[in-house]
């Protein structure tokens, strides 16, 4: 058996600011290439975990362990765990006004290789073939980070971030919020084909719907209630979350 | 970073232009300001009768106008005046060439970058050392389409008569108490006439530099763009850094013709020991227009309001403005823009930038006179404040008398979000470079609009002053 990219272990979190408790002793292992799925009700507190795997300030580790690459990831700053081939992508995109995409993305790709000066104009192709291939206007660089963008925009722009910064994990925060059917597609589409073109990346997928598993398809679904993950297996539990709901699982022993 | 270490960081102290040359001047007036002192300068200036009188006049407004009780705090600035010196001549003539300067005055404009500067990218430079105008130089083809870019006493001596029927009808002494100061005491500064219809490709430059501790400077300029011309001008500043404090008081009269287009650019980087009260003002006429950009980055207090007076029908005026107030420094700036004509139009967009106790103020007043007949104007204006102990205020002044006017206005405050920096640091940019791309983001509006030289160097000085700045 190989060593998991990703071991979480009893993980605790809770609210920095008044200690509410959101996770409750999550445990989960990822290993590289593989595509898991994290679903559950709203408040089972799986985006904190996203969160949390990426360091937010927001949210406090009370207990547990997050190993990735067999080191403490949580030892990391959020920049750190980024250099180190963690991504997120964000549900809620943020608004950075004034920088480009172009801009921003030179930077962070720079910033995953202090050592060595980026080339512009080597970035500019690596740039303009990512676009193609996720079927984007090479117009779309030149603006604004995520300033006065769609939703299905806001989510494209983050399925463009992981296509150029290449990490060894993605994290997919209900990447199908707010997405209608035909921007699904071409999201999931985008991610798809990353995942064919580097099959070591591993992909963590948190979503509320089964919608977007006919797109990505999962080979492990987990189900998360009150902070924990209370069931594991294949893609069809994700078919019998869709017929049965989480009903089922409100009455799930809470961790004692 | 816990917040104190951060406090400490600031790097404030990595101005890098606050040396000092060591010179031998040829005149020193006594310190603080008297009669006396005002009939040393005209005579130095061998100055016409109606000057010294326009001076004289100029000085009673001065000594009966209160000291303004709005704005910044002054109270540290009458105290100042009783010691510095209104009148420092640093050598007996001005130059037209680098090589005739004193040495030790042009080794500070080669630190500077002037020299250089001129050669690549500039039409004409004025360097103003102290009092003086230490050398003015016009690039051979555009003195031969008859521009004229002179010191300000040469204008007066040169072109005695376009000179007179402009001077102090932009700004008159009794504008203000500063104005007043400064026509009395004014010393330096340029003289520039930019015939009919001749389009200057690229901006004419004036650096202003003081020197000594305890020093005055009153530059006054004034600028006259003909029907249908098109001119840039820049100017830039700076000091070293004492322990007491200094005042600059410019005065600035542009009047742009019938069809014709200005844009006057301010780069301010005092050092943070000056009191720096500046009055700028243009007369707008039919279908021309003018754009201030002014840039207030250094000094202890700036009181600056650039203002266009849009007197010609069809007249636009633009005011961009970008203020940074560092800890202890005020920045109260803004704009003013007077519609007097009909179908003008015009537009004020000011972002200021408060880091540490540093406080950015916007104050502007947009007038519309009755008969302004369907005039617009939008006015904005949005602060960022880096730190709890910062602070912005806003005093936006709309007077509108007519009725057809439109007139809009935005104002906006923000904080780095904890939620921005995350997003970058999640993309792998360290919290300074993700605060610098912010703040960077934010100015960018008003960056886009600076020759490229100037844009390099201003967000330069924000990754400085950025480094370890967010707690």
């Amino acid at each position: 058996m190989s060593e998991p990219l990703l071991r979480v272990a009893d993980l605790r979190a809770v609210v920095a600011e008044d200690g509410t408790e959101i996770l409750r002793g999550v445990d989960l292992e990822l290993k590289a290439g593989e595509i898991h799925a994290i679903m559950g009700p709203n408040g089972s507190g799986k985006s904190t975990l996203a969160k949390v795997l990426s360091g937010h300030p927001a949210y406090e580790v009370t207990g547990g362990s997050v190993t990735y690459r067999g080191e403490d990831l949580l030892a990391l700053e959020p920049d750190e765990r980024a250099r180190a081939g963690v991504f997120l992508a964000f549900q809620y995109p943020v608004e950075i006004p004034g920088v480009s995409i172009a801009n921003f993305l030179r930077l962070a790709v720079q910033a995953k290789n202090p050592a060595e000066e980026l080339d512009i104009f080597d970035f500019q192709e690596l740039l303009l073939e990512r676009m193609q291939l996720l079927e984007m206007d090479p117009s779309f660089a030149e603006r604004a980070v995520n300033d006065g963008f769609s939703g299905g925009e806001k989510k494209r722009n983050e399925i463009l971030q992981l296509a150029l910064l290449e990490p060894a994990l993605a994290v997919m925060d209900e990447t199908d919020s707010g997405l209608d059917i035909d921007a699904l597609k071409i999201v999931a589409n985008g991610v798809n084909r990353l995942h064919e073109e580097r099959p070591e990346m591993a992909v963590l997928m948190i979503t509320h719907y089964q919608r977007l598993l006919n797109y990505i398809e999962p080979e492990f679904v987990h189900v998360m209630v009150s902070g924990r993950i209370v069931r594991s297996g294949g893609p069809e539990l994700a078919l019998e979350l869709e017929e049965k709901g989480y009903e089922l699982y409100r009455d799930e022993p809470a961790a004692v | 970073m816990p917040y104190n270490e951060t406090v400490a960081n600031l790097g404030l102290e990595e101005y890098k232009y606050g040396f000092v040359t060591k010179d031998k001047p040829v005149f020193k007036a006594q310190r603080g300001l008297s009669e006396e002192v005002v009939r040393q300068i005209s005579a130095h200036k061998d100055e016409p009768e109606w000057m010294l009188k326009f001076r004289l006049k100029a000085l009673g407004i001065y000594n009966a106008k209160p000291m303004p009780k709005w704005g910044g705090d002054l109270s540290g600035l009458e105290e100042t005046m009783d010691q510095i010196y209104f009148y420092l001549k640093p050598q007996e003539r001005m130059e037209r060439s680098w090589e005739d300067v004193p040495p030790e005055i042009k080794e500070t404009f080669e630190r500077l970058g002037i020299p250089e500067a001129e050669r690549r990218v500039l039409a004409g430079v004025g360097a103003q050392y102290e009092s003086e105008m230490v050398y003015h130089s016009l690039k051979k083809e555009w003195e031969e389409k008859g521009i004229i870019f002179e010191s300000i006493e040469n204008g007066l001596k040169l072109y005695p008569d376009l000179f007179r029927e402009h001077f102090g009808t932009v700004v008159p002494p009794a504008d203000n108490k500063f104005a007043a100061l400064n026509s009395a005491v004014w010393s330096g500064g340029s003289f520039v006439y930019i015939p009919k219809g001749v389009k200057v490709e690229t901006p004419l430059q004036a650096y202003f530099r003081v020197n000594s501790e305890q020093l005055g400077q009153f530059e006054r300029t004034l600028i006259i763009a003909d029907e249908g011309s098109q001119a840039h001008y820049i100017e830039g500043c700076t000091a070293p850094v004492y322990s007491t404090d200094s005042f600059h008081s410019g005065v600035i009269e542009i009047i742009v013709k019938p069809g014709a287009r200005f844009r006057y650019t301010t780069i301010q980087n005092w050092s943070n020991n000056m009191y720096n009260l500046v009055t700028q003002r243009a007369l707008v006429h039919e279908h021309a227009h003018m754009e201030w950009l002014d840039g207030n980055l250094g000094s202890k207090l700036t009181m600056k309001y650039p203002s266009c007076y849009l007197v010609g029908e069809g007249a636009h005026g633009q005011i961009l403005s970008i203020a940074y107030a560092g800890d202890g420094q005020h920045q109260d700036t803004g704009g003013k823009v007077v519609h007097v004509a009909p179908n003008t139009t015009s537009q004020i967009l000011s972002k200021s930038i408060s880091k540490g106790t540093g406080r950015a103020s916007y104050r502007g007043l947009l007038k519309v006179y009755d008969g302004a007949k369907n005039a617009k104007s939008n006015v904005e204006c949005d602060a960022l404040l880096l730190h709890d102990t910062s602070r912005t205020d806003t005093f936006p002044y709309i007077e509108i008398e007519e009725h057809s006017a439109n007139v809009g206005h935005e104002a906006s405050v923000s904080k780095i979000g904890e939620e921005q920096l995350f997003y970058l640091m999640s993309r792998g940019l360290s919290e300074d470079e993700a605060a610098a791309m912010i703040v960077r983001g934010f100015i960018e509006p008003i960056a886009r609009e600076l020759p490229l030289e100037y844009a390099v160097e201003l967000n330069r000085l924000i990754e400085l002053e950025m480094e370890g700045s967010v707690g």
